[in-house]
């Protein structure tokens, strides 16, 4: 290791540590600064500007939010539409992933070339829509799930995942009798622990942010989720909206209640981020490398 | 030759059925592309006619490309047209070399924990929605209230109005994406710097290159087949700017520098009802775009990387 306790690597070391931490503290600054704002009372919001620590706390906002049925309500929406979407994602997505995975599979190459077909070209939104519109799905919480059951890019990671697994799996279990669906549900997804984890936890995180679903296929409001009532109070409070759909249920939300809502839909992301952080990068790699 | 094909026939239905199970669990995933992917694709048919919904597609009146016509001849053509060019270049030109830095700095940290933390740390916003991006910078750059307009206020500033200025709208865009995305777009360029031979940093300190040195003559065009790489499919993205995000974004005071594709179609079809003429603006996009992902892709495997499909 010659030079690396010189001065000039010493001074690089510092600056370099010095600017990715300024670069890590501007990136949760926001974070922080909301979370912090939200325990502020409106008056100190309105009368003098703090960035982390209000001088009074107060819990009012959050009070306030779940006083009506508005919130709590839309959050049931998103838990629920997370919930499901999920297991029915994954379910879906494991299935077409590992039957795509079996190299002794006559047309898999034709098969494997119609799912990717689809992330190169879409028949486009207003399409679409008319479809989810012929399948009855227009202002049910399964216009959320059902047109997006398998991001083929998801399904990708997995069938990799898969396809790596030992040959000599497939064949103890069918030794043991096992079926297909048998090896899968017995040997192939116990075996593929990390795998499914990271991409359960891509699902959720996907369905819980669902937004342009949302708006484009659930008309009535009090259908939301949260990601969607979210935009009504901080964007259209400020007067400014393109569409016709205005919030009505409440005057004009004060600072801090904004700040609060903000705080309870990005809390979920917030807890599940530890268990995402461990597998992603090796997932996220996995999907732009090897497909 | 016909024993032959009867033999090979044959055996594909052997194969079939020994494999039934296999086909059984990819039916569901099947339908669901044929239903929600497929279907749609078909649905393309509606650009070229004066569609009714209740007529339905065999019904509706034939066009031709009326639509298309009327589109390229719209003077909203050449402003969609322009502000994606834009705000494409913004990307490319502010966006793009940021995680390709951040990570050659990330790489030179020795200290794994403090590494770990710092990346931790910037990967996260990438898992928030767009809704809760623009959000907390609503609230953050709001007019009245906003806690930078009031940093301004008290360094003596004039108020910005970030949020309803449509001279503001670009930066905003823009700053946005970096926040979410930068710490993310590292882990790609991290692992091709992880794939660089060590032995040519130990070269390079024999020669008494420094360590600033060596990140700009060995690191940087280690890796420079995985930017150009990066650099060439980001290009075949031009037209994926974000239907969210700048929806989100979009008021009646800035359209004119933001309405891209995505949001216009959106407007038109959607709030406007006119079913034909947003299916054709997004047919022309879809189209241009699969062209431009197809040419983004035979380059970047001409240029001797694995393209991405």
């Amino acid at each position: 290791m010659v030079g690396d306790k010189s001065w000039g690597s010493r001074i690089f070391s510092f600056t370099n540590g010095l600017l990715l931490a300024i670069v890590a503290l501007v990136t949760v600054l926001p974070f922080i600064h909301v979370f912090a704002s939200s325990f502020a009372t409106a008056g100190e919001l309105a009368a003098k500007k703090f960035l982390l620590v209000p001088t009074t706390f107060t819990f009012d906002a959050y009070k306030y939010i779940f006083s009506t049925s508005t919130l709590p309500r839309a959050l049931f929406v998103s838990i629920f539409v997370t919930v499901v979407g999920t297991v029915w994602s994954m379910l879906i997505s494991s299935l077409t992933a590992y039957g795509l995975s079996r190299k002794d599979l006559a047309g898999r190459n034709t098969l494997m070339f119609l799912f990717v077909f689809t992330m190169l070209f879409s028949g486009g939104m207003i399409p679409t829509f008319l479809v989810v519109q012929e399948t009855g799905l227009l202002n049910s919480y399964l216009s959320l799930i059902v047109p997006v059951s398998i991001n083929v890019f998801n399904m990708i990671i997995l069938r990799t995942f898969f396809q790596g697994l030992p040959d000599g799996l497939e064949e103890s279990g069918k030794i043991d009798g096992c079926n297909d669906f048998g090896i899968l549900l017995r040997i192939v997804i116990p075996c593929s622990m990390p795998a499914i984890a990271t991409i359960s936890l891509f699902y959720a995180v996907t369905y819980w942010n669902t937004y342009m679903h949302a708006i484009l296929y659930l008309s009535d409001a009090a259908k939301w989720p949260v990601q969607v009532l979210l935009r009504q109070i901080i964007v259209l409070a400020s007067g400014l909206n393109y569409d016709s759909a205005v919030y009505t249920d409440t005057p004009p939300p004060s600072q801090s209640v904004k700040m609060a809502v903000i705080v309870v839909a990005t809390l979920p992301v917030l807890v599940v981020y530890p268990f995402l952080q461990k597998h992603f990068a090796k997932g996220a790699l996995l999907g732009s490398i090897k497909s | 030759m016909s024993n032959q094909l009867a033999t090979n026939k044959g055996s594909l239905l052997r194969s079939i059925r020994k494999n039934k199970l296999i086909y059984l669990m990819i039916f569901p995933g099947l339908l669901y592309i044929l239903i929600y992917k497929y279907i749609p694709m078909y649905g393309l048919i509606i650009s070229f006619q004066n569609y009714k919904p209740y007529k339905g597609i065999m019904g509706s009146e034939w066009v031709g490309f009326e639509h298309f016509t009327r589109l390229f001849n719209s003077p909203d053509f050449w402003m969609i047209f322009s502000n994606t060019l834009i705000l494409f270049g913004l990307q490319l030109l502010i966006y793009f070399p940021i995680p390709i830095i951040l990570a050659i700095m990330l790489n030179e940290l020795r200290n794994e924990i403090y590494k770990k933390t710092v990346q931790t740390l910037i990967y996260l916003p990438h898992f928030m929605s767009w809704v809760i991006v623009v959000s907390i910078s609503f609230v953050i750059f709001t007019f009245d209230g906003g806690i930078i307009n009031g940093m301004l206020e008290s360094l003596g500033f004039s108020k910005i109005n970030f949020l309803l200025s449509s001279d503001w709208f670009r930066p905003m865009y823009i700053l946005q994406i970096i926040w979410r995305e930068a710490g993310w777009g590292t882990i790609v360029f991290l692992a091709a710097i992880a794939a660089v031979d060590p032995q040519l940093y130990e070269a390079a300190k024999m020669d008494g290159a420094s360590r600033f040195r060596q990140m700009i003559s060995i690191t940087l065009p280690s890796i420079k087949s995985v930017i150009i790489v990066l650099l060439i499919l980001k290009i075949g993205d031009v037209l994926e700017l974000g239907f969210e995000h700048v929806y989100l974004l979009l008021n009646s005071t800035n359209r004119h520098v933001a309405e891209i594709f995505d949001t216009y179609v959106y407007v038109s079809g959607i709030l406007q009802g006119q079913f034909s003429y947003s299916t054709a603006v997004g047919f022309f996009k879809g189209f241009v775009g699969l062209i431009l992902v197809l040419l983004a892709n035979w380059l970047a495997k001409r240029y001797g990387e694995e393209g991405i499909y």
